[in-house]
């Protein structure tokens, strides 16, 4: 049975981790629903959020797989209850007066106007930004774009914080076996 | 970042550091490593490797193969024999783009490989330059990890991490791609071997609950069975697995890459699993209450339908590879860690056992097998020489030889018939089932334990896939001893479309040259033997002959590999004939 899952990756900040994570999803024949990318709250350590619909089972091995990469960290991976999920999206559309009343009603913020067209900017769940894309749409959407979804968990535990933890003292035992 | 890696090695003193080019630091850090041998294969962007090299070449001995592909297969050769990393170069553009086969077979069989391939300068990255390839994309699926370096002082930090990473937990092949003003380029060389990466745990903590449960499971058990694979013997933990074995009295089935982990006449040895297996093993699957897993990751080629594999088992699977717990059968008590340590954990608290009852259901499959298949194949009748009886008959020629295959019908007679004393004795490719790969693996099998004899069972399709590396063993004196099956037949191909396509041979004969003639253009000693009564005789001239020797075996053209379970079949539907 599909579910929706978000998928975070944390990395080594290095060139090349992208299209190793990539492979994984091509491999295994996974379909990447949105992606995004960005520094982590650490310095050095890069974060990918991925969103997929996958079954659980599926899901799991991927995350497996993922972990497996040398220069990945650490994945973790969530039912949407258990993060805060945002996802950004911009709408160039033909100027008319109705649109323009649109805007009003659904708290979208206006980003360029010009004779001929205007430029909305929309964040929120996926399902609401499809929902004003649907409105819209009448009225004549030139372009369109949206982000990746990018996501907190709500947890109060920093998990990667724990992982980090775990390895140091880690490594601080190696380090002192090898002494 | 300042090294490229910020990778934590064991703390060095200062001192005062010698300042040599990219190239030597290469060379220099492989002897840090303990390498003593090398395959390659010289070019354009790798030519100042082979420069430092012409000044190392006697305390590194380097094996110039014929084709790239080769350097790979000899390489895994030599670790599979040796337990170290083989070690292997290859210039850019098609000397690289030739090995990719290779990694991939070193990458589903877990062979610690190391490849330094040569880059185009790193101005002219991405300019399609003469023999440019992205080889970093390239071989992103086929190697467990992979670098480019452009700068000399970055060399030593990536080869270090090349070896850790290619040694260390489960197994795989690395590259490390240099470019050509990296190798030129001048560095202070320094090398730090390393010991910890912080994204990369390769042995995961071993959770006490999951080895009592375990224990209870075995504890309880009625109609155990053991699956070895090569994990046993990756982690060196064979004696591990014996006291295992004999303390718990469970009987043992081995994979195709777990073979000789047990020595063939272990009275707990109750032989191969697998589409190809034995009898027993196959047929037993059903009746198991408990399948302990120890070192393998259920292949299909093993599981047959996974969703009928131990119906009525509980699984305990024994691992080093988290990716591998219940990805293709659900593991009711995984248990992740070194089986070096993992496995003395269970054998310290389970009790003493003894299941020879059980053990003599396995008996009797393996009589039946015997009377029905093997018997009948290793006997000296009818009118042609056999696979079986030509295997059965160089295992006992040569007691205790490294056993090295190719693919096809040939693998299979020879990894069953074959008889095994020691651990590290069977090098053959699984996981891709690569053609081509027997000849150069026992060149490299060969070169890692020159004091063994080295037996390589081949099809006349797989020899001319990599026959070029008779070349090979000419120029450096290799002494491999070819068993070629000859049959005049993609064999292995041959048999399936005799039994599912309606014997409609499409494209499966083989019309062959001369191989006398090519044994001899290759200045190797050769013997063609057709009869029964000449095959011990020829053996032993085999044996006797110092160096190289081609053992052509005219054999029997349309015989089958039997017992076998039909593709995609539960494996308890193993088939006699
Ligand atoms: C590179 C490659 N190509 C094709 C195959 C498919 N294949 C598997 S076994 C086999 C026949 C092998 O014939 P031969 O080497 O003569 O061995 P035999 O089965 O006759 O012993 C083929 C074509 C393969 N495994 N590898
Ligand atoms: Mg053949």
């Amino acid at each position: 049975m599909e579910r929706e899952f978000i998928i975070t990756i944390f990395s080594e900040n290095k060139v090349g981790i992208l299209s190793q994570v990539t492979t994984v999803f091509t491999h295994r024949n996974v379909n990447i629903e949105s992606i995004a990318a960005s520094p982590s709250a650490i310095e050095g350590i890069h974060k990918y959020t991925i969103a997929v619909k996958n079954d659980p089972e599926r899901v799991a091995n991927l995350v497996k797989q993922i972990e497996k990469k040398v220069d990945v960290l650490k994945v973790f991976c969530y039912s949407p209850s258990e993060v805060v999920m945002q996802q950004l999206a911009l709408y160039k559309v033909k100027r008319s007066r109705n649109v323009e009343e649109l805007v009003r009603r659904h708290n979208v913020r206006i980003l360029e106007i010009h004779d001929e067209y205007i430029v909305l900017e929309k964040t929120g769940h996926k399902a609401e930004l499809d929902e004003l894309y649907q409105i819209l749409a009448p009225y004549g959407i030139y372009q369109f774009v949206s982000s990746g979804q990018v996501a907190i968990i709500k947890s109060r535990r920093e998990l990667l914080d724990e992982y980090l933890k775990y390895v140091n003292e880690k490594r601080d035992r190696i380090l002192s076996e090898t002494k | 970042m300042n090294s490229g890696f910020s990778d934590i090695t064991a703390a060095q003193p200062a001192k005062e550091l010698p300042r040599i080019t990219g190239s030597e630091a290469v060379i220099r850090s492989f002897i840090a490593e303990g390498v003593e041998t090398i395959f390659g294969y010289p070019g354009g962007a790798i030519i100042p490797v082979y420069n430092a090299l012409y000044d190392y070449r006697d305390r590194l001995n380097h094996i110039l193969v014929r084709h790239e592909q080769c350097a790979i297969h000899a390489a895994q050769g030599y670790a599979r024999v040796t337990g170290k990393t083989g070690v292997c170069i290859v210039t850019s553009g098609p000397g690289a783009t030739n090995t990719v086969t290779g990694l991939a077979d070193a990458l589903l069989d877990s062979t610690p490989i190391v490849l330094i391939s040569g880059q185009v300068a790193s101005s002219q990255l991405g300019t399609d330059a003469f023999q440019e390839i992205n080889f970093i994309e390239i071989t992103q699926s086929v190697t467990k990890w992979n670098c480019q370096v452009k700068r000399a002082e970055d060399i030593p930090a990536a080869i270090a991490r090349a070896f850790y990473i290619a040694s260390s937990g489960r197994p795989g092949p690395v590259v490390v791609d240099i470019t050509k003003d990296a190798q030129n380029g001048l560095t202070n060389f320094d090398y730090n071997p390393i010991k910890f990466i912080r994204s990369y745990q390769p042995y995961a903590d071993i959770c006490s609950d999951q080895i009592l449960e375990a224990v209870r499971l075995i504890n309880l058990s009625r109609k155990p069975m053991a699956l070895v694979g090569q994990g046993v013997i990756l982690a060196n933990a064979e004696q591990e697995l014996k006291e295992f074995l004999e303390k718990s009295g469970i009987p043992a089935a081995s994979t195709l890459l777990g073979l000789s982990a047990l020595p063939s006449d272990h009275p707990q040895y109750v032989g191969m699993l697998g589409m190809h297996g034995n009898y027993g093993p196959n047929i037993k699957n059903r009746d198991c209450d408990l399948l302990i897993a120890i070192g393998m990751r259920f292949d299909d080629r093993v599981t047959g339908d996974p969703s009928k594999f131990g119906i009525n088992a509980k699984i305990i699977h024994l691992e080093i590879d988290p990716a591998e717990i219940n990805k293709i059968v659900y593991a009711d008590v995984p248990v992740l860690g070194n089986i070096k340590e993992s496995l003395p954990m269970i054998t310290e608290r389970i009790s003493q056992n003894d299941h020879s009852e059980w053990i003599d259901e396995f008996r009797v499959c393996a009589n039946i097998e015997r009377e029905d298949i093997i018997d009948p194949a290793i006997e000296r009748r009818g009118a042609h020489l056999r696979m079986g009886e030509v295997v059965d008959a160089v295992s006992k020629e040569f007691d205790d030889a490294i056993l090295v295959t190719d693919v096809g019908q040939q693998q299979m007679f020879a990894s069953k018939y074959f008889k095994f004393k020691r651990s590290r004795s069977i090098i053959t490719s699984g996981g891709l089932g690569t053609m081509g790969f027997g000849l150069p693996a026992a060149i490299g099998a060969k070169i890692g334990a020159p004091e063994r004899d080295v037996c390589l069972f081949v099809g006349d399709g797989g020899l001319q896939m990599t026959s070029q590396e008779l070349g090979t063993i000419y120029q450096s004196q290799v002494g491999v001893k070819i068993i070629l099956m000859n049959n005049g037949y993609l064999g292995m191909v041959r048999q399936w479309q005799e039994l599912f396509y309606d014997k409609r041979y499409s494209f499966t004969e083989l019309v062959n040259p001369d191989f006398e003639l090519l044994a001899k253009a290759n200045r190797i000693a050769y013997r063609c033997v057709e009869r029964h009564e000449d095959l011990d005789d020829a053996i032993r001239e085999m044996h006797s002959t110092e160096g190289a020797f081609l053992l052509e075996c005219r054999v029997e053209k349309e015989e089958n590999v039997f017992p076998m379970v039909p593709a995609g079949a539960p494996v308890h539907d193993i088939r006699l004939e």
